[in-house]
C-alpha cells in the first residue's frame, strides 16, 4: 500500500529537479536521498523469541553440555588430592606447641613433625601446595602495599621505594627491599616430605622448587637490580623487610640463582591471592619412572619448620599434595554445573515444546487486542 | 590617541550604559563628526553593526566552557568523586586514573561545543563582511563598506534585490510614491511583499536625497523583538515632531524588492535589531522520559548508598571479628591501625568511588548523542519531504523525540493546519440574494478531478524559491506579448509543473472563478441603470471586494522576480488567502484592481474605466476588532466611503440604517436574509465575510482624522488610540452583502485523523471559526463521525452552564453505565464556543469539564482567541497530566504551541511564527502521522529500551566488584584492572547501547502506520515503567551474582590471584551484557553485527595488548600476561560458556513464555511483518473488518487502501448535518461532492 505512494513522489520529484536544470541559480533540493539506511530500511534480520524457533537451542544446549559436564566430572575425579591440617589448633596435634609459642618475633625456629598416611599412590607429577584459609591476601591496602618498579630490578626503586610500601618503605633510615606488606608477610615455614616405607625407613621425597612460578613472572616481571651477579652487591644501601630473618639475596642458599627478586617461593608469594582461603604451589614432586607411582600409599611423615604464625587472624595451614589435569586442581564444581544446567536446559527444552503445541499454532491467526 | 583617566572611562561606561537602558533614545546623524575619534561621538553608546553569536573566545574557551559544564549536576558528582579519591584515607584507585572518565566526557563535550562555536563563528564572520553603501562627508558619496562598518546614525542605501544590512528609518525611495517594497521571508516567513513608505516630510522634496541636510533628532523606543511594531518620532529643527511606525522601517535581513534603491538611517545596529532579538537559539525541553530517568537516578544514588552502607557496616564488623592484628592488616605510614569504627567510616567513602559506576556517568552522553542520530533519521525520512516547499521535517527541540511516542492529546489549529488555507472563492450573497455560482462549482469539482490525477492541487504551495527565477527568461519574454501567449506559456510551465508547483495562487483553480450568471446579469442591469452614479449596493459589492484589502499589486515586468498570476501581468501580493481569493472573485465580474499606491488605490471598472480612488485610511485588521476597513473618497461622487470587512459578528452588531431600504424601499430585512445565508455557508463549511459600506460626511472626517494623527504620532498606548480611533467610525455600517470561501482540507487529514484516534489519541480542535463552520469541518476531517452521540455546549451565563454540565456529565455518565452499551464505546463529542470554554475553565467548573472531556472522543473548540488555545492546553496538560501536543500554523497558535509538551508548527501560508515557536515543523498535516506512530513510537521504544538497558549494564557490572567486598573483608579491593573497567564502559560496551538506542527497529514503519493501535503500547507510562526499572535491576543483580559465584566456585581454593581472578570475570560479564543486549535487539543490520562483534574483538584486542606490553605500569594490578595465560586455559572458556548461559537464562526463558503464551500487540506486529508485504496487507484488512465487526469502531473508511494516500482531499461524510445540530440543510453542491466521493 506504501509503495504505490513512494513511487508518485519520487517521479515527483524527478521532474522539478529536471525543471530546475535550466537556471543559474537552482535550489539545491534538500529531498533526503532515498537509501535503505537513511529511510531505515536496511535488510535485517528479525529474531522473534518463541517456543517454536528457540526449541532446537535449548535441546542443543542440552546435548553439548551433559557430556561435557561428565567429562569434567569424571576427569576431576581422577584428580588425587590430599590435605593436611599442620596449624596447631588443638592439642593433639604435633604443632600445638609451635602454634601457641610462636610468634614475628621469635628468633629460634620451631619444628614439628605430623605423620599421615596415604591410601592410594598418586600417579602421575604430584603438586604440593601450601595453603592458608582466612588470610586475606586480597585487602585492597595489602594488594597496593608493594612496589612493582623495584621487583623489576629499577635502581631508583630500589633506593626510593614507592609510597605504596608504607609503613614498610624504610626500616632504620635504609629502604627495605623488598618494601611492602606483601613481601613482608612472606610464607617462611619449610615443609619438608618422608616417605616411611615398609622398613621403617625415612626417605626423604625430592621436591623440586624450580618451575613453580609463572615463566613470565620469573623471567619478566621480576628481576634483580643489575643482573644476577653478586646480589650482596646489588642490595648493598637496602635493608631486609622486618619480619624476615634472612635479606632478600639468601632466601635460597641452596641455589644460588634463586635468590633476591627471582626467588621463585617469593614471586609465588608475591601474586596475592584472590580469595582468604587459598592455595600456593610450594613444591613438585617429579614423577621418577612410569613404573612406581610417584607417591606410593603409605606413612608418611611432613616436616615442618614452624615460622609463620596464623592463629592471630584465626587462619589455618595446610599441606596440601595433588595431581591435576587438563582442567587444573581438584573442583568438581564445574562439571556438576555443566550436568546441571545442561538438564536443566533439556527439561526446558520439554516444557517448550508442550507450549509450542499448546500455544504457537495459533500465532498465524492471532489478533491484536487493543 | 590621547590618554584618558580611567576614572573618565568608567564614568563613559556607565553614561552609555545609561543611554541604552533609557526608553526612548535620542539619535542624530553621525555625518557632521565623521573622522572625529571615538569618545566625541554622539551615537557611540550604541553598538555597532558587527555581529558576535559566538560564546566562548579563543582565550576563554576553557574557563568559560568548564564553568558552562559544571552546571550539570553529574558532572560535579564525578569531580567531587574524583576529588574523593585524591584523599589517601579513602581512595580505591590511582588518584590520577579516576579522572580519566571524566575527563574523557568533559573533552567530548568540550569538542562538540568548540565545533558548534566555530561554526557559529564562520557565519557571522561571513555575515559581518557582506558589502554596503555607507554615506561618507568627506567622500560626498556612499562608499562600499561592510556590514560590519555600519553604526548607529549612518546613512546607508540599498539597493534592489540587495539584503538590508542593520533596521533602518527609510527617508527616502527611488520610487516616485516614496515606498519601498521589502520581502520579509526571511523573517517572518510571510512570502508577500510589504510596502515600507519614506518618512514624510523630512527630505523627500528634493529629488535627491541629501543625508548632509538631515539635522534632525530621532528619538525611537529601545529595541525590543516585535516584527510588527516600532515607535518612533523624528523632531526637527523647527521642533516639529512627525511620528513614524514599523511601516518606515527596514528591517535587518529582510530583502529589498521591486525598488531600485532606498537610503535609510541605522536605528538598530547588530544585537539591538529586530532580526537578531528575535533570533533565539535552540530550546531545551526536558522530556518525560527524562524526567523519569531522574528519578530512577535517585533511585540509583539510594541503591549505591545502601550498597556503601553494607560495604561500611561489613567492614567494621569484620574488623571487630578479627581476635588480633593479621599480617595483612597495612596500619598507616605511622605504623597506627584506624579502630574499626574509623575504618567502617572511611570505607563508606571508598566504597562510593568503588561502586560510582552505579551512577551511569555516561548515561546523559549517550542519550544526547541517540537523539542526535534519532533526529538524524526523523530528518532523513523522505516520506516527510514536500517537494514543493523544498522542506523536510525539522527538530527545534533537540531533546524530546521520545515524547513524540507517548502523545494523547493533541491539540489543532484548524485553519491551515487541517485545511490547506488556500482559498476558493465558492459564493455570495448581495443585498440578501443568494448567488450560489453553480457553474463555478461545477467547474471545481471538474478541474479537482482532472488535476488529482496530475497530482497538482497539492503542489501549489508559495514559496518562492529561486527555481522560479531560473524561468525568469521565458516569462519577462512572455511579459511583453499579448495575454494570449501568455495563458500558453503558462500551459507549458504547467507541463513542466516546476513553476506552477512554486507560485500562490497561480493555478487555475484559485483564481479564476465563474461568474454566476444571475449576479452578472444583475450588475449590468445595476451599471446601466445607475450609470455614472455609481451608487447601487452591487456595484458597490465589488468595489468593496476590490478595494477594502491590503493586497499588493506587483507588475510582472518589475524587478521582483516572481512570474505574473494573473493576466494583464497582474500579481496580487496578498497578506492572507482569503483577500487575493475575494480580489480574484471580483477580478472575474470585471473589477479589477490595477494598482495600490499608500494614497490611491485603482480600479478598473467592467465597463473598461478606470477610476482612482484617493485613499484616506487604512484601518488595520486585529484580532479584538475582527474586521478592517479601507477609507476612500470616491472620484466621482466625492464621497467619503468606508467599507469594512469582517468576521459577521463582528460586523452585525454595527449595523445601521439598512442600504436597500433607503434605495430601493424593498422592505425586505437584509440582515436577516444574510444572516441566514452566512449560517448555511458556515454549515457547508465555508469561511464567511461581511462587507459594509458607509458615508461619512466631510464634517465627521475632518474631525476624525485629527484625532487619527494623534492616535499615529502617539508613542505611549498607541495602539489602544489607534484602535479607538478606527472603533470611532466603524459605527452606523450598511450592509452589502457576504461572501462564502472554501477553505479546502488538506490532503489525508481525515485518514490522519482517523489513525490517530486509532492510535489512542484524543484530538481536540481549537479555532477562530463558527460553531458551525467548525463543526462541517469537523464532520468533513471526521473528528465527528455520523453515529456520535455530539454534545453542543454553547451557554451565555456561568449558571447555565454549570448547570448545563452538570446534566451532561450525569447523562454521559448513564450513558456509558448502561448495560446496553457496554460493549460498544461511547462515541460522544463535545463542541464547546469560546464563552462558555472561559466559564469552564474557570476554577470550580475545570474539573467537571475536564471530566466530560474525557469521555469525549473527541473536542471541538470555536470561536477561541489565541490565549484561550494556550489556557485550554494547559489545564488539560496539568490536570489530567498527560502529554500534550500542539500543532497549529499560524501566529494565533504560538501560545499554544509553546504550552504544550510538544509544539509542532506547520509550515503553511500564513507565515513562519508557529514555526519558530515549535518543537518541531513540518510541512503537512498528514506527515503528523508517520513522524507520530513511526518516528514517535520508535525514537520512544528505543531510547526507553537503551534506558532501562544503560542502567541494568552498570549494575550488572558494578555489583561484580561488591559481590567481591564480601571476601576481601569488605576492604574496597577491585579485581578487575582499573583501566580495564574504564575502557569496558567507555569503549566495549558503550557503542551498542548507542546503535541500539538509534538503529533498533521493533516493527516496520508499514506496519505501525498500518495499525495505529500499536501506538498505544508508548502513552502513559508505556514500556519505561517503574517495574520495568526495577525488574531490570534485579535482572542485573540475578546477573552479577551468577557472573561472580559460578567463577568464585570454580576457583575455590585454589592457587589463583585477585587479578587473574578478575579476568575471567570481566570477559564474562562482557559476553553477558552484550548477549543481553542482543535479545533486547529486534532487527540485525550489518551494523549490529559490526557493532556488536566489533565490541567483542575491541575487548580482546585492546586486552590482550594491554596485558602484553604492561610489565609494570598500573600498580597494584600487574595485568601482565594475565588474560594470555587465561586463554590457554580451557577452564577460561568453560566457565565463559555456562556463566552465560545461566545469567541469560532466565531472561531468555522470560521472553518466550512471554512471547509464547502471552505474546505482546507489538510483537504480533513482528510477526506481522515477518509476512510478505501483500500476505501482510491482506491480513490487516481482514483484522480491521473483524475488528469492525465487533462494533468496537465501525468506520467505512478505516482499511487502508492504495488509493487512500492518492485520493481526493475532500472526502465528505455522506450527510453533514446531525440531529443535535437542528435544522435540516442541503445545498445542491455538497451532494455533488457526495456523489463524487461515492463513485472514487
Amino acid at each position: 500500500m506504501m509503495a504505490s505512494s513512494y513511487n508518485a513522489k519520487e517521479e515527483d520529484g524527478h521532474h522539478s529537479g529536471a525543471a530546475n536544470h535550466g537556471g543559474a541559480g537552482a535550489v539545491k533540493s534538500k529531498k533526503p536521498d532515498n537509501t535503505a539506511f537513511k529511510q531505515q530500511r536496511l535488510p535485517a534480520w528479525q529474531p522473534i523469541l518463541t517456543a517454536g524457533t528457540v526449541l532446537p537451542a535449548f535441546f542443543v544446549i542440552g546435548l553439548i553440555f551433559i557430556p561435557i559436564g561428565i567429562g569434567l566430572y569424571v576427569s576431576s575425579n581422577n584428580i588425587k588430592e590430599f590435605e593436611i591440617d599442620y596449624t596447631g589448633v588443638d592439642i593433639s596435634n604435633p604443632c600445638y606447641v609451635c602454634a601457641k609459642n610462636f610468634s614475628w618475633n621469635s628468633t629460634t625456629p620451631c619444628h614439628c613433625s605430623v605423620n599421615f598416611t596415604l591410601t592410594q599412590p598418586f600417579e602421575s607429577n604430584v603438586f604440593m601446595y601450601y595453603g592458608l584459609s582466612n588470610f586475606y591476601q586480597n585487602h585492597r591496602r595489602y594488594v597496593k602495599s608493594r612496589d612493582d618498579s623495584q621487583l623489576n630490578g629499577d635502581h631508583s626503586a630500589l633506593a626510593y621505594p614507592s609510597k605504596e610500601c608504607e609503613p614498610y618503605r624504610t626500616s632504620e633510615g635504609l629502604p627495605i627491599a623488598p618494601c611492602g606488606a606483601i613481601a613482608n608477610s612472606l610464607f617462611n615455614d619449610t615443609l619438608e616430605l618422608y616417605y616411611i616405607d615398609l622398613n621403617g625407613t625415612r626417605n626423604e621425597i625430592p621436591l623440586v622448587k624450580k618451575g613453580i612460578a609463572w615463566w613470565t613472572d620469573k623471567h619478566v616481571k621480576f628481576r634483580n637490580p643489575g643482573g644476577n651477579n653478586n646480589l650482596t652487591v646489588a642490595f648493598r644501601g637496602t635493608s631486609k623487610p622486618v619480619n624476615w630473618r634472612k635479606p632478600v639475596y639468601e632466601l635460597d642458599s641452596t641455589d644460588l640463582e634463586n635468590n633476591g627478586f627471582i626467588n621463585e617461593d617469593f614471586i609465588v608469594w608475591m601474586r596475592t591471592a584472590a580469595l582468604p582461603t587459598f592455595r600456593k604451589l610450594y613444591r613438585i614432586i617429579q614423577k621418577k619412572s612410569s613404573t612406581t607411582p610417584t607417591l606410593p600409599s603409605g606413612q608418611y611423615i611432613l616436616d615442618i619448620n614452624y615460622n609463620y604464625p596464623v592463629l592471630s587472624f584465626d587462619g589455618r595451614k595446610r599441606m596440601i599434595l595433588s595431581t591435576i589435569s587438563w582442567m587444573g586442581g581438584k573442583n568438581p564444581f564445574l562439571g556438576i554445573a555443566y550436568i546441571t544446567v545442561g538438564s536443566i536446559c533439556f527439561f526446558l527444552g520439554v516444557v517448550l515444546l508442550i507450549i509450542h503445541h499448546k500455544y504457537d499454532t495459533r500465532n498465524n491467526s492471532a489478533d491484536i487486542p487493543n | 590617541m590621547t590618554w584618558t583617566s580611567p576614572l573618565e572611562l568608567v564614568r563613559d561606561a556607565l553614561r552609555g550604559q545609561r543611554a541604552r537602558d533609557k526608553d526612548l533614545r535620542s539619535l542624530v546623524s553621525n555625518l557632521p563628526y565623521e573622522g572625529l575619534e571615538k569618545g566625541k561621538q554622539p551615537n557611540r553608546y550604541f553598538p555597532g553593526n558587527a555581529i558576535k553569536t559566538t560564546k566562548y573566545s579563543l582565550l576563554l574557551f576553557i574557563p568559560v566552557n568548564l564553568f558552562e559544564q559544571f552546571h550539570r549536576l553529574a558532572n560535579i558528582y564525578f569531580v567531587g568523586l574524583a576529588i574523593l579519591n585524591f584523599i589517601p584515607v579513602v581512595n580505591a584507585f590511582q588518584p590520577e586514573v579516576a579522572l580519566i572518565p571524566i575527563c574523557v566526557i568533559m573533552s567530548l563535550t568540550a569538542l562538540k561545543d568548540a565545533w558548534e562555536d566555530f561554526r557559529r563563528y564562520q557565519s557571522d564572520r561571513k555575515l559581518n563582511n557582506m558589502p554596503c553603501f555607507i554615506y561618507s562627508r568627506r567622500e560626498k558619496q556612499y562608499m562600499g563598506r561592510h556590514w560590519k562598518d555600519v553604526q548607529v546614525g549612518d546613512f546607508v542605501k540599498v539597493f534592489c534585490n540587495e539584503i538590508i544590512p542593520a533596521d533602518l528609518l527609510l527617508l527616502h525611495t527611488s520610487d516616485t510614491n516614496s515606498v519601498c517594497l521589502v520581502e520579509m521571508s526571511n523573517l517572518d516567513g510571510e512570502t508577500n511583499l510589504k510596502q515600507r513608505r519614506a518618512m514624510s516630510g523630512l527630505c523627500n522634496t528634493d529629488p535627491e536625497f541629501e543625508p548632509e541636510s538631515f539635522n534632525s533628532i530621532v528619538v525611537c523606543e529601545k529595541p525590543n523583538n516585535n516584527l510588527n511594531h516600532f515607535k518612533c518620532f523624528v523632531e526637527k529643527p523647527d521642533k516639529e515632531k512627525v511620528g513614524a511606525g514599523i511601516e518606515s522601517l527596514l528591517l535587518r535581513g529582510c530583502t529589498v524588492r521591486n525598488t531600485d534603491h532606498a537610503v535609510g538611517f541605522v536605528v538598530f545596529a547588530g544585537h539591538e535589531t529586530k532580526s537578531m532579538l528575535n533570533n533565539n537559539g535552540p530550546r531545551y525541553k526536558r522530556s518525560k522520559l527524562e524526567r523519569k530517568l531522574n528519578i530512577d537516578v535517585i533511585f540509583c544514588v539510594i541503591l549505591l548508598f545502601a550498597m556503601c552502607l553494607v560495604g561500611a557496616v561489613g567492614h567494621y564488623s569484620w574488623l571487630q571479628a578479627l581476635p588480633g592484628v593479621p599480617p595483612y592488616l597495612v596500619p598507616d605510614s605511622s605504623g597506627h591501625l584506624n579502630s574499626p569504627s574509623l575504618s567502617g567510616f572511611y570505607m563508606f567513602f571508598t566504597m562510593i568511588i568503588l561502586l560510582q559506576v552505579l551512577i551511569p556517568i555516561s548515561l546523559y552522553l549517550s542519550i544526547e548523542l541517540v537523539k542526535i542520530g534519532q533526529i538524524f533519521f526523523i530528518n532523513n525520512d523522505v516520506d516527510m519531504y514536500d517537494p514543493d516547499t523544498n522542506s523536510r521535517v525539522q527538530c527545534k527541540s533537540l531533546n524530546i523525540t521520545e515524547d513524540l511516542g507517548q502523545i494523547e492529546y493533541i491539540f489543532s489549529d484548524k485553519t491551515g493546519t487541517l485545511t490547506e488555507n488556500k482559498m476558493v472563492y465558492r459564493r455570495c450573497s448581495v443585498m440578501g440574494t443568494e448567488y450560489p455560482h453553480k457553474d463555478n462549482a461545477i467547474r471545481l469539482a471538474v478541474l479537482e478531478g482532472e488535476e488529482t490525477e496530475e497530482d497538482v492541487i497539492f503542489d501549489q504551495k508559495p514559496q518562492p524559491t529561486k527555481t522560479t527565477r531560473s524561468l525568469d527568461g521565458s516569462l519577462e519574454g512572455n511579459n511583453f506579448v499579448d495575454t494570449r501567449q501568455h495563458h500558453r506559456g503558462r500551459r507549458r510551465r504547467k507541463l513542466s509543473r516546476s513553476a506552477s508547483t512554486d507560485v500562490a495562487f497561480s493555478s487555475e483553480l484559485e483564481t479564476e472563478v465563474v461568474p454566476d450568471r444571475m449576479l452578472l446579469q444583475q450588475l449590468s442591469r445595476a451599471q446601466s441603470s445607475s450609470g455614472s452614479g455609481m451608487i447601487d449596493p452591487y456595484l458597490d459589492f465589488f468595489l468593496a471586494l476590490t478595494i477594502c484589502n491590503t493586497v499588493v499589486v506587483s507588475m510582472a515586468t518589475a524587478q521582483r522576480q516572481r512570474p505574473a498570476a494573473a493576466s494583464d501581468n497582474l500579481s496580487y501580493e496578498a497578506e492572507s488567502p482569503d483577500e487575493a481569493a475575494l480580489v480574484h472573485a471580483a477580478k472575474a465580474y470585471g473589477f479589477i484592481l490595477l494598482a495600490r499606491t499608500p494614497d490611491s488605490v485603482t480600479v478598473r471598472l467592467p465597463s473598461g474605466k478606470e477610476l482612482v480612488f484617493e485613499l484616506l485610511a487604512t484601518l488595520t485588521f486585529d484580532s479584538t476588532r475582527k474586521r478592517m476597513s479601507v477609507l476612500v473618497r470616491h472620484p466621482i461622487t466625492k464621497e467619503y466611503v468606508l467599507y469594512t470587512k469582517g468576521a459577521d459578528y463582528a460586523i452585525m452588531e454595527l449595523l445601521g440604517t439598512p442600504y436597500a431600504e433607503r434605495l430601493s424601499g424593498n422592505q425586505k430585512n437584509i440582515a436577516a436574509d444574510t444572516q441566514h445565508h452566512l449560517d448555511c455557508y458556515a454549515k457547508e463549511g465555508l469561511r464567511t465575510l461581511c462587507f459594509t459600506k458607509k458615508v461619512v460626511s466631510e464634517k465627521l472626517y475632518e474631525s476624525w482624522s485629527v484625532n487619527r494623527q494623534r492616535a499615529l504620532a502617539a508613542i505611549e498606548n498607541r495602539e489602544e488610540l489607534v484602535m479607538d480611533s478606527a472603533v470611532e467610525l466603524e459605527t452606523n455600517l450598511s450592509l452589502l452583502g457576504a461572501t462564502g470561501i472554501e477553505d479546502r482540507l488538506q490532503e489525508s487529514v481525515p485518514d490522519t485523523i482517523v489513525a490517530l484516534r486509532e492510535a489512542g489519541i484524543q484530538v481536540w480542535v481549537l479555532t477562530g471559526d463558527k460553531t458551525e463552520t467548525a463543526v462541517n469541518i469537523g464532520y468533513a476531517c471526521r473528528l465527528l463521525e455520523e453515529e456520535d452521540l455530539v454534545i453542543n455546549m454553547s451557554c451565555k451565563n456561568k449558571l447555565l452552564c454549570t448547570s448545563l454540565l452538570d446534566c451532561t456529565l450525569e447523562e454521559v455518565r448513564r450513558y456509558s453505565a448502561d448495560p446496553r452499551n457496554v460493549d460498544t464505546t461511547p462515541d460522544i463529542s463535545l463542541v464547546i464556543d469560546g464563552r462558555t470554554l472561559t466559564m469552564a475553565l474557570e476554577s470550580d467548573l475545570r474539573d467537571r469539564f475536564l471530566e466530560l472531556a474525557k469521555c469525549c472522543r473527541s473536542v471541538l473548540c470555536c470561536r477561541v482567541t489565541p490565549l484561550q488555545k494556550s489556557r485550554v492546553v494547559k489545564v488539560v496538560r496539568e490536570k489530567l497530566k498527560v502529554m500534550t501536543l500542539a500543532v497549529g500554523d499560524g501566529a494565533n497558535d504560538v501560545n499554544m504551541i509553546q504550552a504544550a509538551d510538544v509544539g509542532v508548527g506547520i509550515s503553511g501560508q500564513e507565515g513562519m511564527q508557529a514555526v519558530m515557536a515549535s518543537d518541531f515543523s513540518i510541512s503537512h498535516f498528514k506527515h503528523l502521522r508517520k513522524l507520530l506512530l513511526v518516528h514517535g513510537h520508535w525514537c520512544y521504544t528505543r531510547l526507553a529500551n537503551m534506558i532501562i538497558y544503560f542502567f541494568y549494564k552498570n549494575v550488572a557490572y558494578v555489583n561484580l566488584l561488591f559481590w567481591y567486598q564480601f571476601f576481601c573483608g569488605f576492604s574496597g579491593t577491585a579485581m578487575i584492572d582499573y583501566w580495564l573497567m574504564i575502557f569496558f564502559n567507555l569503549f566495549f560496551t558503550s557503542l551498542p547501547p548507542i546503535m541500539f538506542g538509534i538503529m533498533d527497529k521493533d516493527v516496520s514503519a508499514e506496519v505501525l502506520l498500518g495499525v495505529p493501535e500499536l501506538y498505544r503500547t508508548g502513552q502513559g507510562a508505556g514500556e519505561y515503567k517503574f517495574s520495568t526499572f526495577w525488574v531490570s535491576m534485579l535482572d542485573a543483580f540475578y546477573q552479577s551474582l551468577v557472573c561472580f559465584f559460578i567463577p568464585y566456585l570454580a576457583y575455590k581454593d585454589s592457587d589463583i590471584d585477585v587479578f587473574t581472578f578478575g579476568t575471567p570475570l570481566n570477559t564474562i560479564s562482557l559476553f553477558t551484557i552484550l548477549l543481553h543486549l542482543s535479545i533486547e535487539i529486534k532487527a540485525w543490520t550489518w551494523v549490529h553485527w559490526v557493532v556488536m562483534l566489533g565490541s567483542v574483538a575491541m575487548y580482546f584486542i585492546v586486552t590482550l595488548a594491554y596485558s602484553g606490553i604492561c610489565i609494570t605500569c598500573n600498580p597494584p594490578s600487574n595485568p601482565y600476561w594475565i588474560l594470555q595465560s587465561q586463554m590457554a586455559d580451557p577452564m577460561f572458556y568453560l566457565l565463559c560458556i555456562i556463566t552465560t548461559v545461566v545469567a541469560l537464562l532466565p531472561r531468555y526463558m522470560f521472553h518466550v513464555l512471554r512471547n509464547s503464551i502471552a505474546p505482546s500487540p507489538l510483537l504480533q506486529a513482528r510477526q506481522l511483518d515477518r509476512m510478505d508485504p501483500c500476505a501482510r496487507e491482506q491480513w490487516i484488512k481482514e483484522w480491521r473488518s473483524f475488528r469492525g465487526s465487533r462494533g468496537v469502531k465501525c468506520s467505512r473508511f478505516s482499511t487502508p487502501s492504495s488509493s487512500n494516500l492518492e485520493s481526493p482531499v475532500d472526502i465528505y461524510p455522506q450527510s453533514p448535518t446531525v440531529s443535535d445540530m437542528g435544522d435540516e440543510f442541503t445545498l445542491n453542491v455538497l451532494t455533488d461532492s457526495c456523489e463524487r466521493t461515492l463513485h472514487t
